[in-house]
């Protein structure tokens, strides 16, 4: 038995049964094919999560983003600056940069993107870990303090699409939320 | 030469006695049965405590209830991780180890004083942790990620708790060389014990990560160290986060081997199998702490790849061996037992009225489907992006560590009570029951936040409405449902959890005397197991075919399921 000293002293020599040894062909050639399609993905997907990573000073970064939403602020028809309950509408040009700040307890500014076009997105954060969860995309990406993650993000699909926080950041982290509009 | 062979480590203490198990046969020395059950019942202490945590968790988490206030959530929350996921399962693990070593190899416990340093160190780190978080300045979660800072005793109770639980397993390694020195077994040692000694080598390297990024952390916290990087935090961290449910693993699945031993008799099919099985997790299982490293800035592609595959599922590799192996071993032996019509006549007609036989292939079985399959996925480098932090994730490790480990344990509860209590189990029709009423409600639990998580849902978030929000956000109607039936299933399995406990603390403290002669078992042990099974499995007779269709089931599952996420992953937005 399992509790007992393996009743054939020679154990390591016994002959394997087929049954067994069919399994464990079929599992490694399984784990084979799930290694190499994670490398096939990165020839064959669109959905790559980028590994383009700065060090950065999260004051320094948080300048940086004020200045582009200063920059690419969003004006209304009658040159009027646009925002969502107080927080800035900014838009990028289509294939430039993007940038995304979380702190406690926002995702700052909302970002107006156009669909089909690639933006390159900057994420980094302010004070704290925070998770940056695209919904209901579903896009969920870890954000550091310290470090700039920069992804070529292109939205496929118009609409206004929600950010939640998803890594626990205090006690208003369920408060932690922002906005990615997505217009053609 | 005989003074080498009798030398020092050979000599047996001034102070052993030893007493012989009527229902085994074995020997069981003094010290190894007192610590076997201090440590046995700290674990349920913490496992009572833990578990009323996550009750309270769940039932904030369901929208129509949210009981606790915010602040209150995420200080349970943080007690709920440690009581359950460190406390709860390393002393029983350390139960676990002694009773592999002792009783299984019917040796005396090397150096008794050194165990019950262990454990009070254990206990200490436990209650002060404890103390600390229900302060109120620690609520910094399990994971308790810088810059967040905790008081430093918390940090401080963690390092002494896991110092308590690296000595207890080198008493643990003394035992096996003493068990080695004084030849109290013939060849090698049992496959149980094999699995333990996995257990236990990844313990070592697991305490040592949580001693290598506590130590600075707890210096940081106390003003000594300037910063501490959150991401260099994260990958060592890990290396005791997800490495320690690795000893759940490699400690659960010896004992899905001891049960099915002890109650039905079984045999491994192959030591050879099962054994380089046990030895995969010990070369690759630890690279699954870059599971947690997947969607953060700074690892590149290949460095995720080769971690995240355990080096190309060789250790996923293992658990599905044993995923053959342990439901094998129980069809051959009750194939022998008499039990021998049709395809699935064996597993209809096991012991399902033996809670410790239930628990056991219950825990077998959602480890498998709902646990493992879901670990697998989170742990495909591309598809982390889709579940990351969600809800999804404590679905997966309930599936694990709940489904798989707790209910393993709890199981080998009702074994333990016996032979190391010397007390029967009372009340056995509600023990009859206990196994499944658990079993259902974490089953419950782990699939419902998977699908909550799948709609989005984060984990560790106090209200899912963002009522409070600068800018709101509505979540699929969906995930409500799926939180609201999290919350019944929680409040199903802390009443499976609740039944255990007053089960376990009942019958030890009250139970049917068993060290009078003539005393006999409720939930009996297998007779005679070893002559009667013997032999299968070396030769060319052996007859599964029960267990093949199971795993091609099993198999059928996973590659449907794996295919499913990869569809789902190329329909989101491009990225690179």
């Amino acid at each position: 038995m399992a509790i007992d000293p393996p009743s054939n002293r020679l154990w390591w020599k016994e002959p394997i049964h087929r049954i067994e040894l069919g399994w464990i062909i079929i599992a490694f050639l399984w784990g084979l094919f799930m290694f190499f399609f994670m490398i096939a993905w990165h020839f064959i997907g669109n959905q790559n999560l980028s590994t383009e990573s700065y060090r950065v000073l999260p004051e320094r970064y948080q300048e940086r983003v004020e200045l582009f939403a200063e920059e690419h602020q969003l004006l209304d028809a009658n040159g009027e600056p646009v925002d969502v309950d107080g927080v800035p509408v900014v838009s990028p040009p289509p294939g430039e940069d993007a940038y995304l700040l979380g702190r406690l307890w926002e995702w700052w500014p909302v970002l107006e993107l156009k669909k089909g076009e690639a933006y390159r997105l900057h994420l980094s954060s302010a004070d704290w870990q925070h998770g940056f969860s695209l919904q209901p995309v579903n896009i969920n990406i870890s954000v550091h303090p310290g470090y700039e993650q920069v992804i070529t993000l292109t939205p496929t699909e118009t609409g206004e699409f929600g950010i939640v926080c998803n890594e626990f950041c205090g006690i208003g982290h369920h408060t932690m939320t922002g906005l990615i509009r997505v217009v053609e | 030469m005989t003074t080498i062979d009798h030398g020092p480590i050979g000599l047996p203490a001034a102070n052993v006695s030893y007493r012989t198990c009527p229902f085994t046969g074995r020997r069981i020395e003094r010290n190894a049965e007192l610590l076997i059950r201090a440590n046995a019942v700290a674990a349920v202490v913490f496992l009572a405590v833990g578990g009323l945590f996550g009750l309270l968790v769940a039932l904030t988490r369901w929208p129509a209830v949210q009981l606790l206030p915010a602040e209150w959530f995420y200080l349970v929350l943080t007690g709920h991780g440690a009581n359950v996921l460190l406390f709860w399962i390393i002393f029983f693990e350390i139960a676990v180890l002694y009773f592999a070593a002792t009783f299984l190899l019917n040796c005396r416990l090397a150096t008794p004083r050194f165990a019950w340093l262990a454990f009070v160190l254990m206990v200490v780190g436990g209650v002060l942790a404890n103390y600390v978080v229900l302060q109120g300045d620690s609520t910094v979660m399990f994971t308790s990620y810088p810059p967040m800072m905790a008081d430093p005793l918390f940090y401080l109770s963690l390092i002494l708790f896991a110092v308590g639980a690296l000595i207890g397993v080198m008493v643990f390694f003394g035992t096996l060389v003493v068990a080695k020195a004084e030849g109290t077994y013939e060849g090698s040692v049992p496959l149980v014990t094999f699995g333990a000694v996995t257990a236990a080598i990844i313990a070592v390297f697991t305490l040592a990560s949580g001693a290598i990024i506590l130590i600075p952390t707890w210096l940081w916290s106390m003003g000594l160290i300037a910063g501490i990087d959150s991401l260099m935090y994260k990958l060592v961290w890990w290396g005791m986060g997800h490495s320690s449910q690795q000893i759940n693993v490699a400690a659960h699945i010896a004992i899905w081997y001891a049960i099915a031993a002890m109650v039905v008799g079984a045999k491994p099919l192959s030591e050879k199998v099962s054994r380089f099985a046990f030895l995969m997790y010990v070369l690759f299982l630890q690279l699954a702490s870059a599971h947690h490293l997947l969607a953060e800035p700074g690892m590149s592609s290949t460095w995720k790849i080769v971690n995240t595959s355990y080096m190309m599922y060789l250790a996923v590799m293992g658990s599905m061996l044993h995923g053959l192996t342990v439901p094998g071993a129980v069809e051959a032996a009750q194939r022998r037992n008499g039990f021998d019509r049709g395809y699935f006549d064996w597993l209809t007609k096991a012991p399902w009225g033996n809670p410790a036989f239930a628990g056991m292939f219950m825990s077998l079985v959602m480890f498998g489907f709902i646990g493992g399959i879901s670990g697998v996925i989170l742990g495909t480098e591309q598809l982390n992006v889709l579940m990351h932090n969600t809800i999804y994730v404590p679905g997966h490790f309930h599936g694990t560590v709940v489904a798989g480990t707790t209910l393993a344990f709890m199981a080998m509860t009702y074994l333990v009570i016996p032979i190391i209590f010397r007390r029967d189990i009372i009340w056995p029709r509600l023990a009859r029951w206990q196994p499944y009423l658990f079993g259902l409600g974490v089953a419950g639990i782990s699939l419902f936040m998977m699908g909550a998580g799948t709609l989005g849902v984060p984990r560790r978030h106090w209200d899912i409405s963002l009522i409070d929000s600068i800018i709101p956000y509505e979540f699929a109607s969906g995930a409500y449902l799926m939180m609201g039936l999290n919350g019944l299933s929680a409040i199903v399995a802390a009443a499976g959890g609740l039944l255990y406990v007053v089960l376990v603390v009942a019958s030890v403290v009250a139970g049917p005397r068993l060290d009078r002669p003539g005393a006999t078992l409720t939930f009996p042990l297998h007779k005679g197991g070893a002559e009667a099974v013997s032999h299968y499995g070396s030769a060319g007779t052996l007859k599964i075919p029960g267990t093949i269709i199971l795993v091609a089931i099993f198999f059928g599952a996973f590659i449907l399921y794996y295919f499913i996420n990869w569809k789902y992953l190329s329909a989101l937005w491009l990225f690179n």
